[in-house]
């Protein structure tokens, strides 16, 4: 088995030809051509030659904004899996650079002149097992297995690389390359390296939960593919390279989506066709006794297994919807009536069946739940469609499954769409909020103010404090639609604003009658003498359709008047992906100072009378 | 597999690595391309074993002096 992006579809036959094309077009084309040939099955050397032209053509920032920067440090050769890493994020639509250590030098890189004038966002530590764990003695005791020592020197250089960078920490597991001297039962050995390995990468989840710290389970992945398609013996004697390079551009890709996962480029939503996805059968023509699905044959069996994967994802937050070509009733029925289903209706948020094209249907969904089509999956067993959806919506995501549907959602979890590095309660209760979302179900037909009214909402503002930052930070870094300048923000930064005199930092809490919907924005607000200036405001895309930014402004205009501000000053920075509030000032009546800025007299503002909302200091 | 048909389909495999064709002939040596170092030499095994399905061992890499020497493995190792 090969360590490889089994999930993309194959490069295009002119893979060559596109790429030279690619670096002549315009920046946002060149830029989006490049984007799409990340995103097919690209062996290492395709990989190499993609990273070589996205470096000529963009050297550091790209239309995807200002550059991620990664400091790769390690104990062994790492050269060769950099490229692997900056197409890895260019497939998530990320320009990311790679600063790479002296392999060895990592103690004293780590915060060395030369890696803070970088100023890394992400330092990535690579290490191998002998490096970390120091010589060993086979034959001795548990006392010779040093994993406290070892465990010590590691969180050691993660406050060191902390305090120096406020960056997030990425740390490898240890590759379990060790060989056993005996056997199954090595744990007996606690002397032995291969023991040690194992053991320390046990512990290792204790220590980066404690710290925040984020893994990279190359020892997960290990068990995933085998040792020979991780690791060559040859090559490491050769040339010190832990990681073969025939594994790099996956390598790269779980890289990277790590990196995405703390930007928000993670997949939100599974979509998924129904007939011969879900079921098997044509549920329009074999009728419900005819589908396959359920217990009793392997193949009903295998269905069950993709929708067992699809209800557990949606209990750790991603949203589910259907998209099929099929009556609307009829497509429903087995929901419904099939006794063997394990997905029900009030597990999907967003139910689209009619005779409609796909792409089309999947921009009906994302407009309802109000996400970006990049954070759709689409599944579909039919290759037709697939290539449809490729071709209208590149930026859909759309895994090659495999026809055997047992492989489905493996499929699905090799390609890392849903990758997470936290989980909050905002997630756990992200399914249910969908459900009961009462704008979304009225919004169509029903009287909105009406419904808006009826809701009992209550906005809660707070200042920035310690209890908070978690939630803060991740929604900050996450949020792309509904964010005015999509500042990101560090752990530490936010922290630090906690106690300055300046910084006006609001975290708002929305509660209605059906129940509370967290932290769902975030503002960032900074004197300049009589001036408020507004550096940083976003909000989840999950309440938008409530004027709730409504609310916030009036409880940043009482903040403001309360600090003696004259002026709000509001700024715009598209990004590409934030045009639902490129006219949010203006809607909000503030008015155009001519230097690209949106200005408000405070003492001029009042809170509109019809506000659907309480909103109060917390 | 003859040693004139595996340097033909090396020639693909090098423009891939090189990003640009190489023009191949049996005599053709690392110090005759720009660009061809220890780095690149790895690409390329790591190539050719993917695309031939063989494995090199650390005798054949080390012997390998020329671009013939290395379609002489392919030949030898390669299935059919």
């Amino acid at each position: 088995m090969t360590a490889d992006l089994s999930w993309l579809p194959p490069p295009p036959q002119d893979f060559a030809a596109r790429l030279a094309d690619a670096e002549a077009l315009p920046e946002g084309q060149a830029w989006d051509a490049l984007v799409a040939l990340a995103r097919t099955r690209l062996d290492p050397a395709r990989t190499n030659r993609l990273d070589r032209a996205l470096q000529r053509r963009f050297p550091e920032a790209s239309p995807a904004g200002p550059a991620v920067r990664l400091a790769l440090l390690g104990s062994s050769t790492l050269a060769h899996l950099a490229a692997g890493i900056r197409v890895g994020a260019l497939r998530r639509d990320l320009r990311l650079t790679v600063w790479e250590g002296v392999h060895g030098q990592y103690r004293q890189e780590i915060d060395g002149a030369a890696l803070r004038a970088v100023r890394p966002d992400i330092v990535l530590l690579a290490l191998d097992p002998a490096d970390l764990l120091g010589p060993g003695d086979p034959a001795a005791g548990p006392e010779a297995a040093r994993l406290a020592e070892a465990l010590g020197g590691l969180t050691s250089l993660w406050a060191r690389a902390r305090a120096a960078h406020g960056c997030t920490l990425i740390q490898q597991t240890l590759l379990p390359a060790a060989l056993p001297l005996m056997g199954g039962n090595e744990h007996r050995m606690p002397g032995s390296l291969a023991a040690r390995t194992l053991r320390l990468n046990a512990a290792l989840r204790d220590a980066a939960e404690a710290e925040g710290v984020d893994l990279l389970a190359l020892d997960d992945a290990v068990a995933r593919h085998g040792l020979d398609a991780w690791h060559d013996p040859a090559l490491w004697l050769r040339a010190r390279q832990a990681v073969t390079p025939a594994a790099a551009p996956l390598y790269g890709d779980l890289v990277a989506r790590i990196v995405g996962a703390r930007l928000g480029r993670s997949a939100k939503a599974l979509v998924l066709d129904l007939d011969d996805t879900l079921w098997g059968g044509t549920i329009g023509e074999d009728g419900l006794s005819g589908l396959v699905v359920g217990q009793g044959s392997a193949l009903g069996e295998s269905f069950l297994a993709l929708q067992a994967y699809a209800r557990d994802l949606v209990r750790r937050g991603i949203v589910l919807a259907v998209c099929s070509k099929n009556d609307p009733e009829t497509a429903r029925m087995p929901f419904r009536e099939h006794p063997d289903m394990l997905l029900r209706l009030s597990d999907v948020a967003a139910f689209v069946a009619n005779w409609d094209d796909k792409a089309t249907n999947l921009r009906r969904i994302a407009a309802d739940l109000r996400l970006g089509l990049d954070a759709l999956v689409f599944v579909d067993d039919n290759p037709f469609e697939r290539a449809l959806v490729r071709d209208h919506l590149p930026m859909v995501a759309v895994p090659e499954v495999p026809e055997e549907p047992a492989l489905v959602a493996r499929c699905l979890a090799d390609a890392g769409y849903f990758e997470a590095v936290t989980l909050t309660d905002e997630d756990r209760g992200r399914a249910g909020a969908y459900a009961r979302d009462p704008v979304r179900r009225e919004a169509r037909d029903a009287d909105l103010a009406t419904t808006l009214a009826g809701l009992g909402m209550r906005l809660i503002g707070r200042p920035f404090d310690a209890l908070g930052l978690a939630r803060i930070v991740q929604l900050v870094n996450k949020t792309n639609q509904f964010n005015l300048t999509t500042r990101r923000l560090r752990e530490a930064e936010a922290a630090a604003l906690i106690d300055d005199p300046d910084a006006v930092t609001l975290q708002l809490r929305l509660v209605d009658r059906l129940g509370d919907n967290g932290v769902i924005a975030v503002v960032i607000a900074r004197r300049a003498r009589d001036d408020l200036v507004v550096e940083t405001w976003l909000m989840s895309c999950r309440v938008i359709g409530r004027r709730v930014e409504e609310g916030i402004l009036a409880v940043l205009a009482a903040e403001a008047a309360r600090r003696g501000a004259r002026r709000l000053v509001g700024l715009y920075r598209p990004s590409g992906r934030n045009g639902m509030v490129a006219d949010l000032y203006p809607r909000l009546g503030f008015v155009a100072d001519g230097e690209g800025r949106w200005v408000l007299d405070v003492a001029g503002y009042r809170p509109p009378p019809d506000l659907p909302m309480v909103v109060e200091p917390g | 597999m003859t040693d004139d048909s595996a340097l033909a389909a090396l020639a693909p495999l090098f423009e891939e690595v090189f990003g640009e064709p190489v023009p191949l002939t049996p005599a053709l040596t690392a110090e005759d391309v720009e660009g061809w170092d220890s780095t690149r030499m790895i690409e390329l095994i790591v190539a050719v074993e993917a695309r031939f399905g063989i494995k090199l061992t650390t005798r054949e890499v080390d012997g390998l002096s020329s671009v013939g020497d290395l379609a002489a493995i392919i030949a030898r190792k390669a299935p059919r």
